[in-house]
């Protein structure tokens, strides 16, 4: 990522905050020639170049970066992990043949990464260390399988990535090259540097290798495709995608599995990578139906899926799965009306979002404003406790509307001061109330913590109208001097 | 053979193995009968199933008890099967939540009840639309709130056409708005009215004038005091009221100039 300006233009540095000075962390191509490298204070570097294009470091700005470049290197291997601070560890493994081969999926990498405007150096080796070591200190290139050994003896030790008094020690010992240090025996290594030292080494030589951890895991079913020339029309596309989630069913029903979550990932001809996830509230392999939660996720995307200059490549991940088997319906078709309610549920969520579609939930609890919950519908359904039903021919004793919070009522005229109300007032309008039932009297519940309410006395009223109410006194008069009435519902 | 023949061949059998186990099922043709006699000879035996039906608040006071009626079509029209109730947000801040222990205590169990929150109209149609295509549903309810352009003829004609395919009723009860031309089956307007009174002079049950207003292809106009009766889930036409309360006449006028409405309307 090394800044190459025009001849006649100051050196490029880059300058941060580090060990309480200001450091340089990186420099452009002609402030190294001129012997500046990251480490050295930036006082020491204008001592010894006065003209220098000096930028201030932004560590969010790199990461942020990184991780774009990350999201775009996707297109070419499932599992992309970062080597902070500026490196990428693709594993490409079974990865060339989509590409025509392993170079021409370089030589694609690397017109990429040119286009997005930087430079990198590369190399594709037996492990992830020998590639980083033969990136960062030898050539770029793509080394045979089973020869990493040979091409990474002639490094430097510093290729290592071993604490700066080890290499020194090295150095000292007159160990200059990863190949002096392997014919060394491994345990005296150990011994005198640590087993981290000896591991490092064997991994950089390709002797044994450490596990990638991918920045996403690779998802268990995926389907991929891509194309020489990149079209543009969102047609095109859903056929594309609609044909991947055909082939990611039969590759769900062969393992007798269902997708939950399912992840589409479209990657520009400029690079940039976009993913879009639908998600089910059950496993399901139905082509049709995870492509209509696409179409709907589409229709109510805040940010729509742009083509630019085009898409390339379509990959579809099933990035959670769970055992379904064959679909079978009981003869009264119950399995059915079911799944067709999963089916409205997913689309639904899918074109609103979870929190818009809602199933409601009974709590244990008197305080009438808590006596119920809203949960998402894609949520799995938690135990569910009974809802309370007025005994027979009893009227209904909770409003089918209820306000959140009570309202304020005015101007409330009672025979006795903690009786009934005669008449009230709210939004304007006043009612005369003609029948009337109560108190049904609701404490707060002090065995629970953090709850300071008043006893509240509800009655059931019914104006002159016929417009039945459900208001409440906030407090007896034993508690407070001036309690408040509110109206908290509407009966039908 | 089109579509359209074999959707109705689909639902005579439909019909014709719901005789055979007792048990209704959805179909463009089933009607679903409100439970008092005179109502139901009215509508030929009941509302249709796979069609609109718009219920109109007669004021915007009138709005719980309208909401009450509704419920209760939706209660008979969808027998043990789900209920998807689509509301538009800004009905929760002006006409209140909707408080799943009452509609326990109308008789509906509101665990079969899914709730869509749409932030617009537009929303809320096409959750509708997306909802009355799903077969599985017992009954729709759609509440959108004031009047929108978007609640025109063709919208309500393409809401019907999808209930039709699917048989599931579309209830749309309207709140803070005036009957507009549409392609509903029914309309009706519903207006609180006084209970009979219990021991004590409590309130009684549920109580509604409810008027016919227009009704395709058929004679409208005629109103009717009910109750609704939570043991039976039925309507039943209520007694003529005795003693202290005058009943309001029936035929009061629609929109009277007096502010009475409780509910302002505001946006």
């Amino acid at each position: 990522m090394a800044g190459c300006g025009a001849p006649d233009e100051p050196p490029l540095v880059i300058a941060g905050k580090d060990r309480g000075a200001l450091r340089l962390s990186a420099t452009g191509r002609k402030a190294a020639r001129l012997g500046l490298g990251p480490g050295l204070t930036l006082a020491d570097a204008w001592a010894r170049v006065p003209d220098l294009d000096v930028v201030e470091a932004d560590p969010g700005a790199d990461d942020r970066l990184l991780l774009r470049l990350a999201a775009a290197c996707e297109r070419y291997s499932p599992s992309v992990a970062l080597d902070p601070p500026h490196g990428l560890v693709l594993d490409v493994t079974g990865c060339g043949h989509l590409f025509g081969g392993e170079t021409a999926l370089c030589a694609r990498l690397g017109g990429d990464l040119k286009r997005a405007g930087v430079g990198a150096r590369w190399a594709v080796a037996g492990t992830p260390d020998a590639a980083r070591a033969l990136a960062r200190f030898g050539k770029s290139g793509i080394i045979a399988p089973g020869t990493d050994e040979s091409a990474v003896r002639p490094l430097s030790i510093a290729a290592l990535d071993a604490p700066p008094d080890t290499l020194l020690a090295l150095r000292r010992a007159g160990l200059k090259t990863i190949g002096d240090l392997a014919g060394r025996p491994s345990a005296i290594l150990s011994a005198r540097f640590g087993e981290a030292l000896a591991a490092k080494l064997r991994r950089t030589l390709g002797r044994e290798t450490a596990p990638l951890t991918p920045l996403r895991p690779p998802p268990p079913v995926r389907v991929e495709r891509h194309f020489p020339e990149p079209f543009l029309h969102m047609e095109q596309m859903e056929s594309v995608l609609a044909g991947l989630i055909e082939a990611a069913a039969c590759i769900l029903e062969e393992r007798g599995e269902g997708g939950r979550v399912f992840e589409a990932s479209f990657f520009r001809s400029d690079g940039e990578a976009r993913r879009v996830a639908v998600e089910t509230g059950r496993p399901t392999r139905d082509a049709g139906a995870v492509l209509r939660l696409y179409r709907e996720r589409f229709e109510t995307l805040a940010d729509p899926v742009d083509p630019g200059f085009g898409f390339d490549g379509i990959r579809l991940g099933v990035a959670a799965c769970a055992p379904l088997g064959a679909a079978q319906v009981s003869l009264d078709g119950r399995a059915v009306e079911a799944a067709g309610l999963d089916g409205l549920v997913d689309r639904l969520v899918a074109r609103l979002g979870r929190e818009r579609v809602l199933r409601f939930a009974a709590r244990d609890t008197h305080l009438p404003e808590a006596a119920f919950a809203m949960r998402p519908a894609a949520d799995a359904a938690p135990e569910a406790i009974a809802w309370t039903q007025p005994p027979p021919d009893d009227p209904p004793a909770r409003p089918v509307r209820i306000f959140d919070p009570p309202q304020r009522i005015e101007q409330v005229a009672a025979l006795v001061p903690d009786g009934p109300p005669r008449r009230f007032r709210w939004r304007r309008v006043t009612h005369d109330v003609v029948r009337v039932e109560g108190p049904e009297r609701i404490a707060p519940e002090w065995w629970r913590a953090g709850t300071d309410g008043v006893t509240r006395d509800y009655y059931r009223v019914e104006d002159s109208h016929g417009r039945r109410f459900w208001i409440f006194r906030a407090g007896i008069y034993r508690e407070t001097a001036d309690p408040g009435w509110f109206l908290h519902g509407l009966f039908a | 053979m089109d579509r359209s023949t074999r959707i109705k061949t689909l639902a005579a059998l439909r019909t014709q193995l719901a005789g055979l186990d007792g048990r209704p099922v959805a179909g463009a043709g089933v009607r679903v009968a409100l439970g008092a006699p005179a109502i139901d000879a009215t509508l030929d035996g009941g509302l249709a199933r796979g069609a609109v039906h718009e219920i109109y608040a007669a004021r915007p006071a009138d709005a719980a008890a309208a909401a009450g009626f509704t419920v209760g079509l939706a209660i008979r029209a969808a027998g043990e099967k789900p209920i998807v109730w689509v509301r538009q947000d800004f009905l929760d801040h002006e006409a209140g939540r909707v408080h799943p222990p009452g509609l326990a205590d109308l008789g509906l169990d509101p665990g079969r009840v899914l709730l869509v929150r749409a932030k617009d109209i537009a929303a809320l149609l096409r959750a509708s639309g997306e909802a009355l295509r799903c077969a599985a549903l017992g009954a729709v309810l759609m509440e959108p709130w004031g009047v929108s352009p978007l609640l025109d003829l063709t919208t309500s004609r393409r809401l019907g056409l999808a209930a039709e395919e699917s048989g599931v009723p579309a209830l749309l009860l309207r709140v803070a708005a005036d009957p507009a031309p549409s392609a509903a089956a029914t309309r009706w307007r519903a207006a609180a009215a006084p209970s009979a009174p219990l021991e004590a002079g409590a309130p009684g049950h549920p109580a509604f004038d409810i008027t016919l207003e227009r009704r395709r292809g058929g004679a409208a106009g005629e109103t009717w005091a009910v109750e609704w009766n939570r043991e039976l889930g039925v309507f039943r036409e209520r007694p003529a009221l005795s003693g202290a309360v005058v009943s309001l006449p029936a035929g009061r006028p629609h929109r009277a100039g007096a502010p009475d409405g409780g509910l302002r309307r505001a946006g």
